[in-house]
């Protein structure tokens, strides 16, 4: 996420409620290392670059805490949450967590939390981390702020600004936990940047040892179906995405994006309103309610540049927008704005990389000439 | 066997604006829709009522409003509707949201056993998808998450077998009733809403409960139960740096110098592009 949604650094009013003084013995900021089948997920990494910033501010450590099965993936798992950032990592090993399940790793979150007392507690919103977060946040009664796009700490009582989109409007809101801790909230895949993966940095291991017992767990996973990866689109790890919005007008012209995604190598991305026509698949919306996308180029072709949008694509290092309205507010923070027509620029813009590519190519095929 | 279904009555745009005292939303004069994620589990749990017989009480917490909403539900084929609605209900986030549902589901369980809780995947307006594990858990229910497709359920062994869409894949999860589930979106289509279902909808009783008939602490409900506050509401800011406003008279122009410029300005996007356009060639030629 750009700097530009993060809550600037001074204390922000807040409404009065004062912090229960046997809250503040809670220290530490924690981030769940998700994990299915042996992959982790990258959120967890990104997490770790953010809660590595947001430990600093507080001058406290950070960790990272895994829960899995006996087997070898969690030993393999340890050594990457040093490497991307984290000062110590809790290790909980258990036959029953083999498989993510809510009611074990429920119970087995709790627990660490309950015994470490971590102020902060930060999961990826992915169908796990929203799973496991709804009901860890309830079991210990602390509040939850979902699918936040900023994050940073108030240097006046340090709690944890967590930001979102407010509903509807072109508004951002920051949400604070004054009551209860420890301060949950759950990040997107791809709102942080993937942070430097440092090998061999020192870190703790603290290994917990969970009482869990199979019978009492009544829900089983019976078998597991991994995606066949090819047949979806790969939005959120594209480099290249060309974006189409209502100004696209009609099906038809949403077709000269797909063209011009196509000659540039791009996957094709669409605003909300798009995807609500039948213009493109859900899959590829882009946005609060949508996927996070973070490539090296995005293009907004006829996509005003609402906040809801704004917040799943602004971390892309270039962004240029297409729109006959110059006071758009996608130019707010694009850095280029061809302002026209897009049915009329999309079909140049595609000859002109067209072009541009081909020669390029000729000059790979040809390094002697180009030296001569 | 019995079904809840909850729903949730949203604003249909996004022409909502936020109260500048309260920092809370208002909602006059915005045209409202069931949570669209929620007809996905109202059909699921019709369908079940379709092969089983089943009864499906449908419950909503909001304003008197939210009366229209669960009408819609009766005129699709929901059997009976509450509103769960009072003053000292309203600010929750989803912590004060769940307690306030759980307590009403346990309400109903009193009266008639309640065997499955649907929910929707999440709201438009909250977008959070922590109502449903917060239900589960405060009930004590099994949870089951982006559900895709229920393959089997009997009353009688109180067994369930669904495919829950995991990271990475599908989990197929056998559980055990009462269970909570939250449906996945696209997994089904609503039905049309018929004649005979308009006009008995129309006539029905929606029963209001307020918060003596659910019997709730007031400490944990509406804006006093909910541990998160927004502190501030602020809009985006510009980039410190304008956007570079490319020139040229035609289409054609404008698309070339723009090309000409980003290239020149961010070389190794060149590269990479045509790295990029060499390797999806090579897996065509695979294909
Ligand atoms: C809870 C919530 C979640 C949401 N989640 C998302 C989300 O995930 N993703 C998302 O995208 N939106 C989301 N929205 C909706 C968001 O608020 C905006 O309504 C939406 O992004 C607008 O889409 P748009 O830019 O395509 O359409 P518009 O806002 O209608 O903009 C169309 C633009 O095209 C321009 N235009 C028109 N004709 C032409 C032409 N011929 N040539 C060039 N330009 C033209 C117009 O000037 C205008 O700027 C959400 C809203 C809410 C309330
Ligand atoms: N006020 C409410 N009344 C009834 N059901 C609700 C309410 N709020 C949320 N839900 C249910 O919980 C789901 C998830 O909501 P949310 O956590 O707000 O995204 C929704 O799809 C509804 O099924």
């Amino acid at each position: 996420m750009s700097d530009a949604l993060d809550t600037a650094a001074k204390p922000i009013k807040k409404p009065k409620r004062v912090l229960p003084e046997h809250f503040k013995s809670y220290k530490g900021v924690w981030v769940f290392i998700e994990h299915e089948h042996g992959h982790p997920h990258p959120v967890s990494w990104e997490l770790l670059g953010k809660g590595r910033e947001l430990a600093d501010k507080l001058g406290v450590e950070l960790a990272g805490v895994l829960l899995g099965g006996t087997g070898g993936e969690v030993a393999a798992l340890v050594k990457d949450v040093g490497a991307y950032g984290a000062d110590l990592c809790y290790v909980a090993r258990h036959p029953v967590l083999d498989d993510y399940r809510n009611q074990p790793y429920t119970l087995g979150m709790t627990e660490l939390v309950n015994t470490y007392q971590p102020e902060i507690l930060l999961l990826g919103a992915t169908t796990q981390g929203r799973d496991l977060a709804g009901s860890v946040a309830t079991t210990l009664l602390t509040g939850l702020t979902a699918d936040c796009t900023g994050l940073d700490i108030d240097p006046g009582d340090r709690s944890l600004l967590s930001s979102r989109p407010t509903f509807g409007g072109s508004l951002m809101c920051t949400i604070v936990n004054l009551a209860t801790r420890p301060q949950m909230a759950t990040v997107r895949p791809r709102v942080m940047p993937m942070p430097a993966r440092v090998p061999d940095r020192p870190l703790r291991v603290v290994e917990h040892a969970l009482q869990l017992d199979e019978s009492a767990i009544v829900t089983k996973v019976v078998d597991f179906i991994p995606d066949a990866r090819a047949d979806k689109p790969q939005l959120p790890f594209a480099d290249f995405i060309v974006s189409g919005g209502r100004g696209l007008g009609k099906p038809e012209n949403f077709a000269l994006v797909e063209s011009l995604a196509r000659t540039i190598g791009a996957e094709v991305g669409a605003s909300r309103p798009a995807v609500h026509a039948g213009w493109a698949e859900v899959e590829r919306q882009v946005g609060q309610s949508g996927k996070t996308v973070r490539p090296k180029l995005y293009i907004a072709a006829g996509i005003s540049g609402a906040v809801q949008h704004r917040v799943g694509m602004e971390g892309a290092d270039v962004i240029a927008g297409i729109n006959l309205d110059p006071e758009a507010p996608i130019f707010d923070f694009a850095n280029y704005a061809l302002i026209g027509n897009v049915t009329e620029l999309l079909p140049a813009l595609e000859q002109a990389f067209a072009r541009r590519l081909a020669a390029a190519r000729t000059r790979r095929a040809n390094p002697a000439e180009e030296t001569v | 066997m019995h079904i809840a279904v909850c729903i949730k009555q949203v604003p249909d745009s996004a022409q909502i604006r936020v109260h500048p005292v309260t920092n809370t939303i208002m909602r006059q004069g915005v045209p409202t829709i069931i949570n669209p994620y929620d007809l996905f589990a109202l059909e699921e749990a019709l369908r079940i009522k379709d092969r089983t017989a089943a009864k499906v009480t449908v419950l909503t917490m909001g304003p008197p409003q939210a009366d229209d909403a669960l009408r819609k539900c009766l005129a699709f084929g929901a059997d009976e509707a509450v509103l769960i609605t009072d003053k000292v209900f309203s600010g929750a986030d989803t912590l004060a949201t769940s307690y306030v549902l759980a307590a009403a589901l346990k309400t109903l369980d009193a009266r008639e056993p309640v065997d499955l809780v649907f929910t929707g995947k999440q709201t438009i307006d909250g977008d959070t998808a922590q109502v449903g594990p917060g239900i589960a858990t405060r009930l004590g229910y099994q949870l089951l998450t982006y559900v895709s497709k229920i393959r089997e359920l009997d009353a009688d062994s109180r067994r369930i077998l669904v495919e829950r869409r995991a990271e990475g894949g599908v989990q197929v999860l056998e559980s055990a009733l009462p269970a909570v589930v939250t449906m996945l979106e696209g997994t089904n289509e609503i039905r049309f809403a018929d004649m005979p279902g308009m006009f008995r909808a129309a006539r029905q009783e929606v029963e209001r409960w307020n918060r003596d008939a659910i019997g709730v602490d007031l400490a944990k409900v509406g804006l006093k139960g909910s541990p998160t506050v927004v502190a501030q509401v602020f809009g985006p800011k510009p980039k410190a740096v304008k956007a570079f406003r490319v020139a040229g008279d035609t289409p054609a122009a404008m698309a070339e110098a723009f090309v000409d410029r980003l290239f020149a300005d961010y070389p190794h996007l060149e590269e990479a592009m045509l790295e990029h356009l060499e390797q999806v060639d090579r897996q065509g030629a695979k294909e």
